[in-house]
């Protein structure tokens, strides 16, 4: 028996060190084709579209683009659910370190911020293909810079906008009378009501959100947050005030600062059980949405804080092996769509803000946004406030690696 | 000849088919921890990643949760079974409790987990049921009992999972040291039942559950679906925390990943190192004790109390069941009512499309594994048999490695070798990958009974002049249909249980009703959530009744077919 399995072994072993020596960088390259081109390639390709899969509505929408595109481009759509982004980023980069350079196994991803930012470092991405998708065109770049610059981080045409995201915090007014409008409040209030307030764990993007915003209101100069990290000296004096604000404020949050929520539905959920009081989240209209799913009390509203929230874009990506690039791109530029932007932003389907500027659309494209409802807890887009750009993603680093410093001990 | 040449080699592809991928996963993942990782600018060996490792904020209180509940679990369960079973030899209490506990066994970690996390949390429905009539608590109060700061809520669920594992490993071995024997004479020696048990039947029986006990040790230490649920988060016990330095988008973690997976397993070598010397130090005391010659009680409070703490256990999981099956046909359920307010079956309609495919899914996977585990069990025990080997004990081991050998320590260079082989994300992968875990349960499972046959049966059978092939399909199997449809149900509950390497040779293309319960449990929706962790539970269940069913319809057709016209 034991005879036997060593030639075997030895034999797996070279295959191993093989593979682990053929990798190289990958080079990406300019899409030139024109659409046409790319929408006739695309006819009869698998997409397989790697998207965060913990919320049913997303997903019931991402079904829906998933038959729209086998109606109209002959391109099948397939969801692969993922639990975290940055899985899909390790497929893509343990395809390379087996020396995948084309058929991978992932062709479109959902994604923004520091994923984007390390695919783009390590050269793990299709493109530039945006230039050439049609809808492209029609996105909101003078007003919405985040389509261009994701977390600071020229986008180059490897990513194209889809949605946008903009924090706010739902909260029950059965319980709360008067919500905090600024960072300074939220510690106050936490006083006067302790353990009903937390926030998600960073990394989960919430939990890195709501320090990003806490950061941005505390530092002595926050406009070095749109610059990378300089130096340690510098790091130390524009984040000395949120660690002095932080250390005052978690004895006062939930389980005393403890533990924390891993994520956005997890603190959902504890407003809905009562075990906190306010909540966070990244789309305007969740709180509305859920309201109608059962999933929060109706007497849940929003707020913002009075300097604004921080607000972002939300992009899709194709690696740089992908098997079916052009099939990614008539998926991408579907997704940013008169059509497919307005059913997003609807609450009762999503509730996702577009990427879209009216004033590049037609009159009966217009139609399309300016009828939809806008839900029992939502915001005007008045009353949503100023937006605050997202840092530069070092800074992100460097706040979550000193939070599990000084905190998940 | 040409049949009994593939026969032979059975043993050899078996252990190819599972050793090889764990041999070649763990090495692919020492090269990163070491530095050796060219798709990331690793080129040389180096020790970075150690130091790095080590310089992680959090490790060492990782490395504490994980130390605490994986040896305060295989402890407490350990004990519980030992003292029980001394409590309760002989008694019709075991065999109800037998009857009890299997289907436990087949419940995955996943669902009881969830079933727990959601009974005991400050908000769950232990503290609805009494809340606030009882306890005044209008709204829930803020105590830590899932993902408590010590892990001992995962402790708990572990123990729970554990304890009739380690039953019926035992009542199985007890059987092989002719306890009731040793019970005999030591009772006629004067020795009260529970001493009697403890000290002439457990040294004899412990030998047969050492590899037993220490592969719940290593399960426990490095756990990683039921870490998700019930440990704390910030930081988690160390298997959670690799998996994340994995997934981190900052590349460069990898190797600190690979590093803390190699730790993972040096962890576990360990546990069971100092396991191993405490059986010495608990032997040599014990031998003293033995000799000693106190007689002991009656035991007459050690039964109602070990009784107690075991239906307990098994209580607890059927309620946490309960509330599982209950959250899939709610409508809505706030606290602190003690039951849902209204119930709907609107998210089994809702989700019904996606719920049956996901379930197919795990059924095909589960029923691919456990089929070609018990072609290669059977294959082996046959070829075993014909050729008049038994099996050495340091077979037996190899047999273990997968069960010992912690998963996250060895899966990461697995996926690179499966995509190597252009077979990841792929479904031979997704089945492969639960063969390595299913057919160490399959084969210990069938060993026992295939070998405890009456060998006269089918040595009259050759007698009357079958060839073997024809005693192997014509004799044996039939007489052996309840054990091999037994140990298929095994394998298949196994399978269905998988989520790490379900989430790594997957690829996240296939979905199990694992994958979906635990992702939904960061705290999606419950609903849904019940009706994915419901369904979890639900297949192994019905798999096992269907082999302790089938048997029977089985047989008859047989008969009837056979039947003179």
């Amino acid at each position: 028996m034991i005879r036997r399995r060593l030639p075997l072994f030895s034999m797996l072993l070279a295959a191993l060190a093989t593979a682990l020596g053929l990798s190289g960088p990958a080079e990406g390259g300019t899409e030139t084709r024109t659409w046409q081109e790319i929408v006739t390639a695309a006819k009869g390709q698998t997409v397989y579209w790697n998207a965060w899969g913990g919320d049913e509505r997303i997903n019931a929408y991402i079904a829906w683009v998933g038959d729209y595109m086998r109606e109209e481009y002959d391109v099948t759509l397939k969801h692969v659910k993922l639990a975290d982004t940055a899985d899909a980023v390790s497929r893509v980069l343990a395809e390379r370190t087996a020396g995948k350079k084309e058929d991978g196994s992932v062709d479109l991803i959902w994604i923004n911020g520091e994923n984007f930012a390390a695919m783009k470092k390590q050269h793990l991405l299709y493109g530039p293909f945006t230039q050439a998708l049609p809808n492209f065109r029609l996105v909101d770049f003078e007003n919405k810079p985040s389509t261009l610059v994701d977390f600071t981080v020229p986008a180059d045409g490897l990513e194209a906008p889809w949605g946008m995201a903009k924090l706010n915090f739902p909260y029950d007014s059965a319980r709360v009378e008067n919500p905090p409008r600024s960072i300074p409040e939220f510690l106050d209030w936490a006083e006067a009501h302790p353990g009903r307030f937390t926030y998600p764990a960073p990394p989960a993007f919430l939990g890195s959100t709501f320090l990003k915003q806490a950061l941005i209101e505390l530092a002595p100069d926050p406009a070095f947050l749109q610059q990378p990290v300089a130096n340690d000296a510098q790091v130390e004096q524009l984040t000395r005030p949120l660690w002095e604000y932080l250390d005052r404020l978690h004895p006062n949050l939930w389980r005393g600062g403890e533990t924390f929520p891993s994520g956005g539905p997890a603190q959902r959920q504890l407003l809905d059980d009562g075990e906190i009081d306010i909540s966070l989240s990244f789309n305007p209209a969740e709180a509305s949405s859920a309201i109608a799913n059962k999933l929060l009390p109706e007497t849940v509203r929003t707020f913002v804080l009075d300097k604004g929230t921080i607000g972002n874009t939300h992009f899709v990506a194709i690696p740089f092996n992908a098997k079916a690039a052009e099939g990614a791109m008539v998926v991408a530029n579907f997704l940013m769509s008169p059509k497919a932007q307005a059913v997003k932003q609807n609450p009762e389907a999503w509730g996702d803000p577009t990427v879209l500027a009216m004033s590049k659309l037609s009159d009966g494209q217009r139609h399309l946004f300016e009828t939809l409802p806008l839900g029992l807890a939502t915001l005007s887009p008045e009353d949503l406030g100023p937006t605050l750009l997202e840092p530069h993603p070092s800074w992100m680093t460097r706040i979550e690696a000193e939070w599990q410093k000084r905190y998940a001990r | 000849m040409r049949r009994r040449g593939l026969l032979s080699s059975f043993p050899a592809i078996t252990l190819a088919a599972f050793l090889a991928p764990v041999g070649a996963g763990l090495i692919g993942t020492w090269l990163p921890a070491f530095g050796f990782f060219p798709a990331l600018g690793g080129e040389s060996f180096t020790l970075a990643p150690w130091r790095a490792l080590f310089a992680q904020p959090g490790l060492a209180e990782s490395l504490r949760l994980t130390l605490v509940s994986g040896l305060l679990a295989t402890l407490l369960a350990f004990l519980l079974t030992v003292f029980f079973l001394a409590a309760c030899h002989g008694g019709r209490l075991i065999l109800m409790l037998r009857g009890l506990l299997a289907p436990l066994i087949a419940v995955p970690h996943a669902a009881v987990a969830l079933g727990l996390a959601f009974l005991i949390a400050p908000s769950g429905w232990l503290v609805r049921l009494v809340s606030p009539w009882a306890t005044g608590w209008e709204l829930p109060p803020d105590v830590a009992t899932v993902q408590d700061p010590n892990a001992l809520a995962l402790t708990l669920a572990l123990v729970m999972k554990e304890v009739p594992f380690l039953l019926l490993m035992t009542l199985a071995a007890l059987e092989q040291v002719r306890a009731e024997e040793r019970l005999a004479v030591a009772r006629s020696l004067g020795y009260g039942p529970v001493v009697a048990w403890l000290k002439a039947v457990l040294p004899a029986v412990y030998r047969q559950i050492r590899l037993p006990v220490y592969a719940v040790l290593a399960f426990s230490l490095s756990v990683v679906d039921m870490a998700l649920i019930l440990a704390p988060l910030t930081p988690p016990p160390l298997a959670v925390q690799v998996l994340r330095w994995f997934n981190d988008p900052d590349l460069s973690l990898r190797f600190v990943a690979a590093a803390g997976a190699t730790l993972q397993l040096l962890l576990v070598i360990a546990a069971i190192v100092l396991w191993r010397l405490g059986e010495a130090a608990v032997a040599l005391a014990g031998r003293a004790w033995i000799a000693g010659g106190q007689r002991g009680g009656d035991g007459r409070a050690a039964r109602p109390l070990s009784a107690g703490l075991v239906l307990g256990l098994a209580a607890l999981a059927a309620a946490g069941l309960a509330a599982v099956a209950l959250w899939s046909v709610t409508g809505r359920w706030r606290y602190p009512d003690a039951l849902p307010a209204s119930f709907s079956l609107d998210t089994w309609t809702r989700h019904a499309p996606e719920v049956a495919a996901i379930t197919g899914t795990t059924l095909v996977t589960g029923l691919a594994a456990a089929g070609i585990a018990l072609l290669l069990a059977l294959g082996c025990l046959e070829n075993e048999q014909r050729r008049g080997l038994t099996l050495s004990n340091r077979a037996l081991w190899l047999l273990y490695a997968p069960l010992l050998v912690p998963q996250v320590a060895f899966l990461f260079g697995t996926q690179v070798l499966a995509i190597q082989a252009g077979i990841d994300a792929t479904w031979i992968a997704l089945v492969w990958s639960h063969l390595l875990f299913v057919l160490p349960y399959v084969f210990l499972t069938l060993a026992d009974p295939y070998r405890a046959l009456d060998e006269r049966y089918a040595r009259t059978a050759l007698c009357l002049g079958a060839r073997p092939n024809r005693v192997f399909w014509q004799v044996k199997l039939p007489m052996l249909l309840r054990p091999v449809l037994f140990a298929l149900a095994v394998g298949f509950a196994v399978s269905v249980a998988q989520y790490l390497p379900t989430l790594f040779a997957g690829a996240g293309r296939f979905a199990t009703l694992t994958t979906e319960a635990v992702g939904l449990a960061a705290g999606g929706d419950r609903r849904v959530m019940g009706v994915y962790a419901f369904l979890q539970a639900l297949l192994p269940l019905l798999a096992f009744a269907a082999a302790l069913a089938l048997p029977r319809p089985l047989a008859l057709t047989r008969r009837l077919a056979k039947a003179p016209a």
